[in-house]
């Protein structure tokens, strides 16, 4: 039937024998072993179309290969492996299930050919990562899990309105560089954008992420903001308006992550921040920032996973998850520090990790092409980053004060993925032409050049000095900070209480004069109608006949006239 | 559960010398650049400590910008629970 066998459909086997296989130990090889085989299966894609079928007459293109779509696969299939070594001792059989199916989405998303297959993924990633949410099993999941779950179907609907305008418009729902220019392309970029986290509707990430189970968020760290992104990288390279949606979300993270106290919503800010660089990237859209935002999404899902890891560590062990309900966690976990701190310093782009030999990508594309606004907000940007993730997260977690806790460090299997991923934040930052070649476009770039790599060094390590200056301006407080969600949250149901308040008097008055005339015209009713009412007693029935010759006389006249 | 916390790393002296050490980094990150030369790309970012002003400043900026939003956004966080 197929020319060769589409990758996604090994983690969707693999989720099905996760339901149905009853011993633990046989569910974790499958677990581990699928996103492995779909991993194979995606370095047999060659590029150009090899899987076509047809729906309602519609041809479809089911597998697309193509260097770009290969990268982003390859890591969600990475990261599906880590993420289950990480999980698959603690999570419950409904999030592997679950976490199995949202994998295969974004894979199948990354090979989709046309828009209606990408569609059909989309949806999937949608169904199933808000069941990865609902994991989480706390009234605060279950509730940020339906409004996670609208915002998605939502988004969902308007690519879906775009993709059919397209079809309408163009007659082809081939995937290629699109420019946002009708109402069909702006609903298609809306769409994407809203996957993307991006302003104004940015809350159902931080909003969701942090309710998952310490498992769950992993995952959802991973699939949904970054296909996002390839799906921008695929349809909507040098849209300039990205460039602005990008930075905004850059600061938008940072502000939010600074004033945040829960552990993984710091985090979670900063997927939105990391993601607006990449958004930025595709927003330049020369070839040197595409390889920029494909790089960097590679390189943050390891490591975000890891921070993510690291932070759900935490959590799980001591159960709390506010900074100011931990700290001095660095005497009893040492594992789950260093590798925090790791994941730290690459979102950081420290020198000699994965996020300085990707990131400085997009930088240079923004010096290639003379943005020099751009350019220096992604350096103060860069500087803000070591600031609420890359010391923040660390020191508010592990050092800060002794909280008395003295939890035991990550089991095994945790340790293992933890360690595997700060393995390759390091590795791709010593030796980045592992993953150059791996890029949509060919480049001649070298990251470590010595001026670079000082003015990266004095840019970060005076952050840090400004980090410690200002410690006590940036005291965590018990609190949350209000975000565009708040008028569905609060402000909806607020109106409608407002309306039923100020609207009861007129709605009242207004329905008495209803019944009042309701009254009125049943009576008259009842006289012309009634049993001795002109409409309603028996006439003779020459009388009748008379009305009828009447009428008809009537007719005749007026279809003579006109 | 808390033994006698006697961490060698929150020792006041072990504290005091991270700061020797970590003001000394800083003056070094900054001196280099009289030896390996940083490429401006547009001029201003070559200048002599330009790294080092600039990441400071964005990060006092950032940290009072945040602290003008927080007044304006943040509530207690029950907020949404009530």
């Amino acid at each position: 039937m197929f020319e060769m066998f589409p990758p996604a459909l090994a983690l969707i086997g693999g989720a099905l024998l996760t339901a149905l296989i009853s011993s633990r130990q046989l569910r974790a090889v499958v677990v581990i072993i699928a996103p492995l085989i779909c991993l194979y299966l995606i370095w047999q894609v060659p590029d150009g179309v090899v899987v076509r079928g047809a729906f309602l007459g519609y041809p479809l293109e089911l597998v697309e290969g193509g260097p770009v779509r290969r990268l982003f696969a390859t890591i969600f299939a990475i990261m599906s492996a880590t993420g289950a070594v990480f999980a698959f001792n603690h999570a419950r059989r409904t999030e592997l299930v679950a976490a199995q199916l949202y994998a295969a989405g974004a894979v199948g998303v990354s090979f989709a050919g046309d828009l209606l297959t990408l569609f059909v993924f989309w949806e999937i990633m949608a169904l199933f990562s808000t069941v990865v949410v609902w994991c989480g099993g706390t009234e605060s999941a279950r509730a940020a899990g339906v409004r996670y779950a609208i915002m998605h179907l939502l988004g969902g609907v308007i690519l879906k309105v775009g993709i059919e305008g397209l079809l309408v418009t163009t007659g082809s729902l081939d995937i290629r560089p699109l420019s946002a220019h009708d109402f069909s392309t702006w609903m298609i970029l809306i769409g994407i954008l809203i996957n993307a986290a991006a302003p104004p509707l940015s809350s159902w990430l931080s909003d969701a992420y942090p309710t998952a189970s310490p498992t769950g968020s992993v995952f959802l760290s991973a699939f949904t903001t970054k296909t996002a992104i390839l799906a921008l990288i695929l349809l909507f390279p040098g849209e300039s308006i990205l460039v602005g949606i990008g930075l905004f979300m850059v600061f938008y993270g940072i502000f939010y992550a600074l004033l945040e106290n829960d552990i993984r919503r710091i985090l979670a800010f900063s997927i939105v921040n990391q993601v607006g660089f990449m958004v930025v990237a595709v927003g330049i859209g020369t070839e040197m920032a595409i390889n920029g935002a494909s790089a960097h999404a590679f390189a943050h899902i390891i490591y975000k996973a890891l921070l993510f890891m690291s932070a759900g560590v935490v959590v799980m062990r001591t159960g709390k998850h506010l900074c100011t309900d931990v700290g001095g966690l660095f005497r009893t976990m040492p594992v789950t520090m260093w590798c925090g701190v790791v994941g730290a310093l690459a979102i950081s782009s420290f020198p000699l990790t994965s996020g300085f030999t990707t990131k400085t990508l997009i930088s240079q594309a923004a010096v290639g092409e003379g943005l020099t606004t751009v350019y220096f907000l992604l350096a103060a940007a860069s500087a803000g980053v070591f600031l609420h993730a890359g010391i923040k997260f660390p020191w508010f977690v592990f050092f800060q004060k002794d909280s008395g806790l003295r939890p035991k460090d990550a089991p095994w299997n945790m340790r293992i993925a933890m360690l595997f991923f700060a393995f390759l934040c390091i590795l791709i930052g010593v030796y980045p032409q592992l993953l150059y070649p791996l890029l949509p476009y060919a480049m001649d770039y070298h990251p470590y050049k010595p001026g670079k790599v000082l003015f990266y060094l004095q840019l970060l390590l005076f952050s840090g000095l400004a980090f410690f200056l200002l410690l006590p301006w940036m005291k965590r407080t018990l609190t949350i900070s209000l975000d565009v969600d708040w008028l569905w949250r609060r402000g909806l149901p607020l109106l409608v209480k407002y309306v039923a308040r100020v609207g009861k008097p007129p709605v009242g008055a207004l329905r008495s004069r209803l019944q009042q005339g309701a009254g009125l015209l049943t009576a008259s009713a009842r006289h012309t109608m009634g049993h001795t009412g002109p409409l309603g007693r028996s006439w003779e029935i020459g009388t009748t006949a008379l009305w009828i010759v009447l009428l008809l006389m009537v007719y005749v006249f007026a279809y003579y006239l006109f | 559960m808390t033994q006698p916390d006697d961490h060698w790393l929150i020792r006041p002296t072990t504290i005091r010398w991270l700061w020797i050490i970590g003001y000394s980094v800083l003056a070094i990150t900054v001196l280099l650049q009289l030896v390996i030369p940083v490429k401006g790309y547009f001029g201003i970012d070559g200048w002599f400590g330009f790294g080092a002003l600039f990441g400071f400043l964005s990060c006092v900026l950032m940290v009072f910008g945040a602290k003008f939003i927080g007044k304006l956004l943040k509530r207690p966080d029950d907020y949404y629970d009530v």
